[in-house]
């Protein structure tokens, strides 16, 4: 942000929750981003009242166009989205004002990507944007979305469903990458923004907000260039002490900052000095987009472990074995098998199961051992969290006799209803103690990616958490959760 | 940039908590005899001055001396060996100390985040090993604990072929130190202790040199 203009809460509120939103620059023409952003603005659902300008005038997807910003009633809009050249952009944003106005999105290139015209004309923005009191996101940004005022303000796709985990990128596209991961995971988001140039507010800007946002339980980034590394340290690490934040760096490697430095302008530094910044604010760094999106999509549905000990339970034994082994390379402990566990569960159990951790049943469940087993499991005290496999297995059976020549005969419309019905026990089980008693419980099987209308995945997405496609993934995304834990108790004590 | 002496290097770090072995400097063979004497044998000596940073190369250290007379001699030697280029010079004389773990510690400027604390896992194979953490300066005892538990080579930290486990605390101590001088001190452009030799668990810094802003 520049010196002397700070957005406030209420500034950050007219771009995710406006009353209404002006679309400068609506087209007709379906190849433009005047069209694109108005579609998908109307196209989702947006409650409030929406008002494209358009030269021509005219109707635009059924919706009268105002031939000018100033027809607009005032206090009617909070939101102005723009795609209009940016050289007609100050007069614009002055109108604006006028109206009432307080937020902008701009989309429109020919900014600080574009020569030194360019780079005069975004510090000319900052500046007119100070003046009016005005929120200026980008310019050449791809758009602003708000899941509570189902909002989708942005020319590309999707419209994520609603959650919980807020992002905002450097990179427009990887918005759109992770509202495409909350479609598959179910996971849902609460705000989406791509700052585009970075003009007036960046990443840091955005965290801020998303730290004091009632509707935000985790953060979710992507940066690639820092300018002034020491404040960007000092507001992280705030915000890490309210609120769990997921970073994921492009130009990681020397290769990648070459193309970072390009692509945004900004100095490379080396990245083990980034990596324990990012370890010292405590801000949980990724290192793909999938293993962020996945991460933050565990904070924002599972409670922080309160200690390292994890006990894995699974219908069979190579399941646990690998599981064990993908815990030995985290800071996560295999928790020893507790005496008095152990009795309780031989009183449940016959004799061939496991004796140890991880639990492996190894075929000898009923059709109330499952749950009974996860929640005995869960309960004990020196039980951290646990990591739940074998799902899947019974509704997988389901869908292929489903599926096959002899359904519904020989038996087949019951068994296969009781496979279904069983899975979506397992999920909701695991899912219910997660809530009693404050603990993750994690469930993992590749049927999330491979089969993923299976009962028991479809289980987990309706139950709210997310399905992890393999036991290493849900490892690995466990230690981040513990990793952040650790870093608030040490620094609680 | 200048560079100060191994001695003043270590007076420096010192003041700020970073322990350190004792180490007397003497001007003279005789002098250097009654250093070894004061800090006990076998002891080290080392050709000392500001200019003089490569000392290995240059063969002005001495190991292993075990009583006066090898002192004397060897203190001879070396204040011979010294070209007008190196300007003041002083014997060092330092007990022997030996382990079969070293760690590295340090201060740099990184372009981006300024001033950082470095800890890493020493010795010829450190350059290929690479482990080492980093955090901005100035860091906490929590987060100098954090970065001895970011080290890959754990192992190494734990009891090692019948030596005990590493002190972390005396660790932690070292890392907390360096982060004060370079906040006491802002002239301080980098320091290097290299190595850090694990004796007993305790991590005693057998080399350092900090480089400071502006001419010598």
């Amino acid at each position: 942000v520049t010196a002397d203009f700070r957005p406030t809460v209420e500034h950050y509120l007219a771009l995710f929750e406006p009353r209404g939103v002006v679309v400068a620059g609506a087209s007709t023409h379906p190849g433009k981003f005047g069209f694109v952003a108005l579609h998908n603005i109307l196209a989702s659902g947006y409650p409030g009242r929406v008002f494209p300008t358009n030269r021509e005038g005219g109707d635009i997807l059924d919706v009268p166009a105002l031939t000018d910003l100033d027809d607009v009633p005032p206090g009617e809009a909070d939101l102005v989205f723009v795609c209009t050249p940016a050289a007609t952009n100050p007069g614009l944003l002055r109108q604006a004002a006028e109206r009432g106005i307080r937020a902008a999105f701009i989309a429109s290139a020919g900014y600080g990507e574009a020569g030194e015209d360019g780079i005069r004309a975004q510090a000319e923005l900052v500046e007119l944007a100070a003046e009016l009191d005005m929120l200026v996101v980008g310019p050449n940004g791809q758009g602003v979305v708000s899941t509570p005022a189902r909002l989708c303000a942005q020319i590309v796709a999707p419209y994520p469903p609603p959650g919980r985990i807020s992002v905002v990128s450097q990179s427009g596209n990887f918005v759109s990458s992770f509202e495409n991961y909350a479609r598959a995971s179910g996971v849902g988001i609460a705000r989406a923004v791509s700052c585009g140039n970075a003009a007036q507010v960046g990443v840091v800007d955005f965290l801020e907000f998303y730290a004091e946002d009632p509707e935000t339980d985790v953060a979710l980034a992507y940066v690639e260039g820092i300018t002034d590394g020491r404040r960007f340290y000092e507001r992280l690490r705030a915000v890490c002490e309210q609120m769990p934040v997921v970073l994921v760096k492009g130009g990681a490697t020397s290769g990648g900052a070459r193309a970072a430095a390009s692509h945004t302008g900004s100095l490379a530094t080396d990245d083990r000095v980034f990596d324990g910044m990012c370890r010292q604010a405590g801000a949980v760094r990724a290192t793909t987009i999938e293993e962020a999106y996945e991460v933050a999509a565990t904070f924002a549905t599972q409670p922080l472990p309160k200690g390292p000990g994890v006990v894995v339970v699974s219908t069979a034994g190579g399941w646990g074995v690998v599981t064990a082994d993908a815990l030995s390379r985290t800071e996560l402990d295999l928790l020893p098998m507790p005496a008095d566990l152990k009795a309780e569960l031989d009183t449940k159990l016959p004799p061939r199961w496991s004796r140890n951790n991880p639990i492996d049943l190894a075929g000898s469940e009923t059709k109330d051992t499952i749950p009974d087993v996860l929640a005995t499991a869960t309960r004990h005290p020196d039980v951290d969290a646990v990591i739940f496999l074998g799902m899947g297995i019974q509704g997988n059976t389901a869908k292929m006799e489903r599926e096959g020549p002899f359904y519904p005969d020989h038996g087949l419309e019951r068994i296969v209803a009781f496979h279904e019905r069983q899975e979506h026990r397992y999920a909701a089980a695991a899912s219910e103690l997660i809530d009693e008693l404050h603990k993750p419980v994690l469930t993992a099987t590749e049927l999330a990616t491979s089969e993923p209308d299976n009962a028991a995945v479809q289980g987990v997405v309706e139950s709210g958490r997310y399905c992890y496609p393999s036991s290493n993934r849900a490892v690995g995304a466990l230690a981040r959760l513990w990793q952040y834990s650790r870093w608030r108790q040490r620094r609680e004590e | 940039m200048a560079t100060l002496s191994e001695h003043a290097s270590k007076e420096l770090l010192g003041r700020h908590g970073v322990p350190l072995a004792p180490e007397r400097l003497a001007a003279t063979a005789a002098e250097a005899a009654d250093a070894a004497d004061a800090v006990g044998y076998p002891v080290v000596a080392k050709l000392c001055g500001d200019a003089i940073a490569h000392k290995t190369e240059r063969g002005l250290v001495r190991l292993g001396l075990g009583d006066a007379d090898a002192v004397r001699a060897a203190a001879t030697d070396l204040l011979a060996a010294a070209t007008p280029d190196d300007g003041d010079v002083s014997v060092l004389v330092a007990p022997m100390v030996s382990g079969s773990r070293e760690l590295i510690a340090g201060l740099s400027r990184d372009p981006q985040f300024g001033m950082t604390v470095m800890v890493g896992v020493g010795g010829i194979l450190a350059e290929a090993v690479a482990d080492v953490a980093i955090r901005l300066v100035p860091i906490t005892r929590v987060d100098a604990e954090d970065m001895l538990d970011d080290l890959a080579t754990q192992k190494l930290l734990g009891e090692f072929r019948g030596e005990p486990a590493l002190d972390r605390q005396a660790m932690v101590d070292v890392l907390v130190g360096l982060s004060a001088a370079a906040e006491a001190d802002p002239s301080i452009v980098s320091a290097d202790l290299n190595p850090l030799i694990v004796v007993d668990g305790r991590p005693i810094a057998v080399d350092a040199l900090v480089e400071l802003e502006g001419a010598s």
